[in-house]
């Protein structure tokens, strides 16, 4: 394990136990009928998130799935916008329009919140040339599940974005199971890092549950793609305690895998690593705490925005550019 | 004693309206934590175990385990603070659900912004008993112009529906079809006329306090707009310096609607639109003033053949009873006349009557100067019950600002 | 003035594009060592540059949403989809992101991609080669759907396209490409936000769009010589409609035929025929008309191909029915 300097490693604390507290409100929410649609948490794979956002810079850029939430807070978006936006109010991050799937926060580079599985990876292929022709140095980092895998874009993108040598960080967050399908049931090679590399790309495997190592190795990762380095793959291994999304019934899986996963809890697991103090993490949960009543009391206050503005932003309202 | 929480049924599913208690999983007395679960529900989808997100002990199981269907905020259990004695006090009315987070109706979409100029409108007087012959919805229109029954037009193909050329080919000659509705018996006896024009006129004057107005109004601009106009378009085409005046105040009475309508029981009536009454002399004596409905709403080009029809149709003794009787006001104009000036009666009971004289070149004032340019004498005859002379004069002001913009017309 | 085929009038809008935007790009299917599918981008690699004209692999949701990411990233690319019958691979792409970022990102995404496609049928090729999907597109809001069918609009959309903050999809049909005509020499960019009247006539209006246009045309050289004078509406633009140019003139001649190569049930003929009912039932003298192709996939065999294609023939015989001649 790499020296980890004690202020960091409260700051990772923060953004792992923000996410957590955060998608555990959002479980309540969700059963008071005030966040509706879908929602799906992040609850168990905060080290991923974390671990690569602390690798990333402003200048790089973020194209995530529907289970964003997490990525987002991490980011820089305000969990006020990010609140309100699952409330469906117009101060949400995407205008109310979007809702939990669709977080969009361009002034933090942060591209959704996107539904479509694998639907995402080509326009993170396309930031990454824009990137590379304009000659600037931004990393993009493209999160999706490994049920993209599967799709036919999964394999377009890897192929451009190795011949064309783009900017991409593909960071597949592997917690085994596609909704309600299990990998070994979906894939005849399960072994991602493999197919990926099959690609002329880098290909590393990582601990999804250990903070540091998903840091370390995202770090590491940044770097070579920020230098010329080519795209790079992350096989992120994790896994997710609660369901695919609000209340489906789990019966793709066992309670004694879930019970084995828990035991390998990446936020008291990182606490035990970096010996903090109960004092300070008694303060992080106060502060989180407060951060997210703030958030809800933000979102409960929204407004709705107003219905004759339905059809804004179909189109542009900017003149021609 | 604190007010004991409510356990409400939860939100369980993008698609889940209501639920069934299947099974507890905690007793009154229980400590419960945030996090633990509490009781299966069974959804359309699945049974799905829900946890309680609050600390305390379980009051009162407020429902049974069982099949009935329970909506989302319906209250399940009570909860109290650890230490609180339970079930001792008389069980508390069960509080109401939070309001229901029901679907909103689906707003109706804004009207999509269209830059298409207004359609026409639909030919007035279509209950003429003629809906059940096929016809195109053009050649409806133009029979209900032209006063042309349906049923007495042959379509040029036999068993197809009647087109616009198969009426306008049918009306120079088309004797009046036997319709549903009967209509009055056509004018035609001066005699009777004079009659009716007597009695009328005498009971204006008799009822009707006026007062007059008179404006004498520019019309360079609008005889220059009319030569060119005139110049563009076939001679079918052609519009009279006439219908320019009958429009100005088809669009002035619009503007000023307290001189268009009726006086009825001593008080003002509006007009249901501006339908301008026509003042047409008869070949061999006589006068009627058919109405042109929404007059303010046609085209040049429109009043126009709408004048020729009514003029047509006066003459011939074919006006329908709804242009006889529908007119909010009127005008006449004496220009082909010769006089400079009309000051009418005005047919009871409208409120006003618009005159219009000859036009004729006028010495004015010209850039400080003096000048020869063409104009004409508006007047207005009005009702004193209904409108004062502000109003009126507010009224003349508007032809008068309407002809000088004839491109407005 | 220079005689100019469809083809060097698309070629030459795109160096046009290329020398004036330093954002802009091309990118598709063999549009550099191949010189495009249909030689439109003949010549334009030795020109700009491998990095400017980019050729990439067979596939299409990758490198329309690469478009779409590149776009969003600050390029103005104008992404090459070989033909509409290959864009149904990157449909998600165009409908789900393109068209959608906007609105669903509270207005905070733009998209300025430019997507060019050939389409239509009448060549043999069969039925997965031969479709004429711009109708469907057409039904997607956020999306800016374009049909040059002249020289002068083949040359003259591009630019205004590439202006657009917004997708804008640019559909050239494929029998057009050897098509020519007189073009200015200092031809440049055209609106592209009305239709044309092509022809005045007072008779009957035929709308047609893209492939189908000198359908229309043709079609009213041999009405007159009946004494029917057609107007035609080249439409342009097939989202939005330019509705005024269509309502004016149907107002006026109280007759229509709309001529569409898509598909009759759910066409833009019937989005047409729709709009000319709400808005001028009271003028029309007979039923709106539609000649469309047949509801069959495209057949091989040359006459029946030609049974499956509107003609020109059958846009007289509507034009007459709705004359009360037919």
């Amino acid at each position: 394990m790499s020296t980890l300097d004690h202020q960091e490693a409260l700051a990772i604390l923060r953004d792992m136990t923000r996410v957590r507290r955060f998608e555990e409100r959002c479980v309540e929410l969700y059963s008071g009928a005030k966040i509706r649609g879908f929602l799906h948490l992040y609850i168990g794979e905060e080290a991923v998130a974390v671990g690569v956002m602390h690798a990333l810079g402003a200048r790089d850029a973020i194209v995530a799935t529907y289970r964003e939430h997490g990525h987002a807070l991490v980011r820089g978006v305000p969990a006020r916008a990010i609140m309100a936006e699952m409330y469906g109010k117009a101060e949400g991050c995407s205008g109310g329009r979007g809702g939990s799937m669709h977080l969009f926060d361009a002034s933090r580079r942060f591209y959704g919140g996107n539904a479509i599985v694998a639907g995402g990876l080509p326009v993170a292929v396309g930031l990454a040339l824009a990137e590379k022709m304009q000659g600037r140095d931004g990393v993009v980092a493209c999160f999706f599940g490994e049920g993209a895998i599967a799709e036919g874009e999964f394999h377009e993108c890897m192929n451009l974005a190795a011949l064309w040598q783009l900017p991409v960080l593909f960071c597949c967050e592997n917690n085994l199971y596609a909704m309600g399908t299990a990998l070994r049931r979906s894939e005849s090679e399960t072994d991602l890092s493999l197919k990926a590399s099959s690609y002329e790309m880098p290909a590393w495997p990582v601990d999804g549950m250990d903070v540091i190592a998903v840091r370390d190795t995202a770090t590491r990762a940044v770097d070579a793609v920020r230098n010329g380095g080519g795209p790079h793959f992350l096989e992120l291994r994790t896994y997710r305690f609660r369901a695919h999304s609000m209340y489906d019934p789990e019966l793709y899986r066992e309670k004694a895998e879930v019970a084995q996963w828990k035991e390998r809890d990446p936020i008291p697991a990182f606490v035990a690593r970096a010996a903090i103090e109960q004092s300070e993490i008694d303060t992080i949960e106060a502060d989180s705490k407060a951060e997210i009543d703030d958030a809800v009391a933000f979102a409960e206050q929204g407004t709705d925005e107003p219905l004759e503005n339905l059809t804004r932003f179909v189109t542009s309202e900017l003149g021609r550019t | 004693m604190a007010e004991p929480r409510v356990f409400r049924m939860p939100s369980l599913g993008a698609d889940m309206t209501d639920g069934r208690l299947l099974e507890w999983l905690v007793h009154p007395g229980d400590a419960v934590h945030r996090g633990d679960l509490v009781a299966v529900v069974k959804t359309d989808k699945a049974d799905v175990e829900v946890e309680i997100f609050d600390d305390g002990v379980i009051g009162e199981l407020l429902v049974p385990e069982g099949d009935d269907l329970l909506e989302i905020g319906a209250p399940l259990a009570t909860v109290v603070d650890a230490g609180t004695p339970v079930s001792a006090a008389p069980p508390a009315p069960p509080t109401a659900p939070p309001p229901q987070v029901a679907p909103a109706p689906p707003p109706p979409g804004p009207a999509p912004a269209s830059p298409i100029p207004a359609p026409r409108p639909v030919a007035p007087n279509a209950r003429t008993g003629d809906e059940r012959v096929a016809a195109s919805p053009y050649a409806r229109r133009r029979a209900a112009e032209l006063g042309i029954a349906l049923a007495s037009v042959a379509a040029s193909q036999p068993g197809h529906p009647i087109t616009a050329t198969d009426v306008e080919r049918a009306a120079p000659s088309t004797p009046k079809a036997p319709v549903a509705r009967p209509e009055p018996p056509p004018i035609d006896q001066a005699g009777a006329m004079r009659k009716a024009i007597g009695r009328l006129m005498a009971r204006s004057k008799r009822e009707i306090p006026h007062y007059y107005l008179e404006e004498d109004v520019e019309l360079t601009a609008a005889l220059a707009w009319l030569e060119q106009h005139n110049g563009r378009v076939p001679v079918a085409e052609r519009i009279l310096p006439a219908a320019l005046l009958y429009k100005a105040v088809a669009g002035a009475a619009a503007a000023h609607p307290e001189l268009n309508g009726f006086w009825v029981d001593d008080q003002f009536v509006p007009g249901s639109g501006v339908h301008l009454g026509v003042a047409i002399s008869l070949r061999g004596g006589g006068l009627v003033a058919p109405a042109v409905h929404d007059a303010d709403r046609l085209s040049l080009t429109e009043l126009m053949a709408t004048l020729r029809d009514l003029t047509a149709r006066a003459r011939g003794g074919r006006l329908r009873g709804s242009e006889m009787t529908d007119a909010t006001i009127t005008v006449t104009n004496l220009g082909d006349r010769g006089v400079r000036a009309v000051f009418g009666v005005i047919y009871a009971p409208q409120v006003a009557l618009v005159g219009f004289g000859k036009v004729s070149d006028r010495v004015c004032d010209v850039d400080n100067g003096l000048g020869i340019r063409p104009a004409v004498t508006a007047t207005l005859s009005a009702d004193h019950r209904a409108t004062d002379g502000h109003i009126g004069a507010g009224f003349l002001a508007e032809v008068a600002r309407r002809l000088h913009h004839p491109e407005e017309l | 003035m220079t005689v100019t085929t469809y083809r060097e009038a698309c070629r030459q809008a795109l160096r046009e594009a290329l020398v004036n935007d330093p954002r802009a790009f091309l990118m598709g299917e063999d549009v550099g060592e191949y010189g495009g599918c249909f030689a439109v981008s003949m010549g334009l690699l030795d020109e700009f540059g491998p990095e400017r004209i980019r050729d990439t692999p067979l596939s299409e949701s990758a490198f329309v949403g690469a478009g779409i990411g590149a776009a969003m990233g600050g390029m103005r690319p104008i992404v090459e989809i070989m033909t509409v019958n290959f864009s149904l691979l990157a449909l998600d792409q165009i409908l789900n992101n393109a068209a959608t970022f906007l609105h669903m990102s509270g207005g905070q995404c733009n998209v300025p991609v430019v997507i060019r496609m050939t389409t239509g049928g009448g060549r043999q090729v069969g039925a997965q080669h031969s479709h004429s999907l711009e109708g469907w597109y057409a039904h997607i809001p956020g999306l800016r759907i374009l049909t040059p069918a002249t020289v002068a609009d083949a040359r003259g959309m591009l630019w205004p396209a590439l202006l657009d903050p917004d997708p804008v999809l640019l559909f050239e049909h494929a029998s057009l490409y050897n098509t020519s005509d007189d073009l200015p020499d200092d031809a440049g960019p055209v609106d592209i936000t009305r239709a044309a009247v092509r022809r005045r006539g007072d008779d009957v209006t035929l709308i047609a769009y893209g492939g189908t246009l000198h359908l229309a045309l043709e079609a009213a050289v041999e009405l007159a010589k009946d004494g029917v004078e057609a107007e035609v509406i080249d439409l342009r633009s097939l989202r939005p409609l330019d509705d005024e140019t269509i309502i004016d003139s149907v107002r006026r001649t109280h007759r229509a035929v709309v001529v569409d190569e898509g598909w009759r049930s759910g066409s833009i003929s019937a989005e047409i025929s729709a709009r000319i009912a709400e808005h001028a039932f009271y003028d029309l003298d007979a039923p709106v008309e539609r000649v469309c192709s047949a509801e069959v996939p495209m057949p091989y065999a040359k006459h029946l191909e030609d049974a499956a294609l509107p003609t020109a023939r059958a846009v007289v015989a509507a034009a007459q029915r709705t004359a009360g001649r037919g």
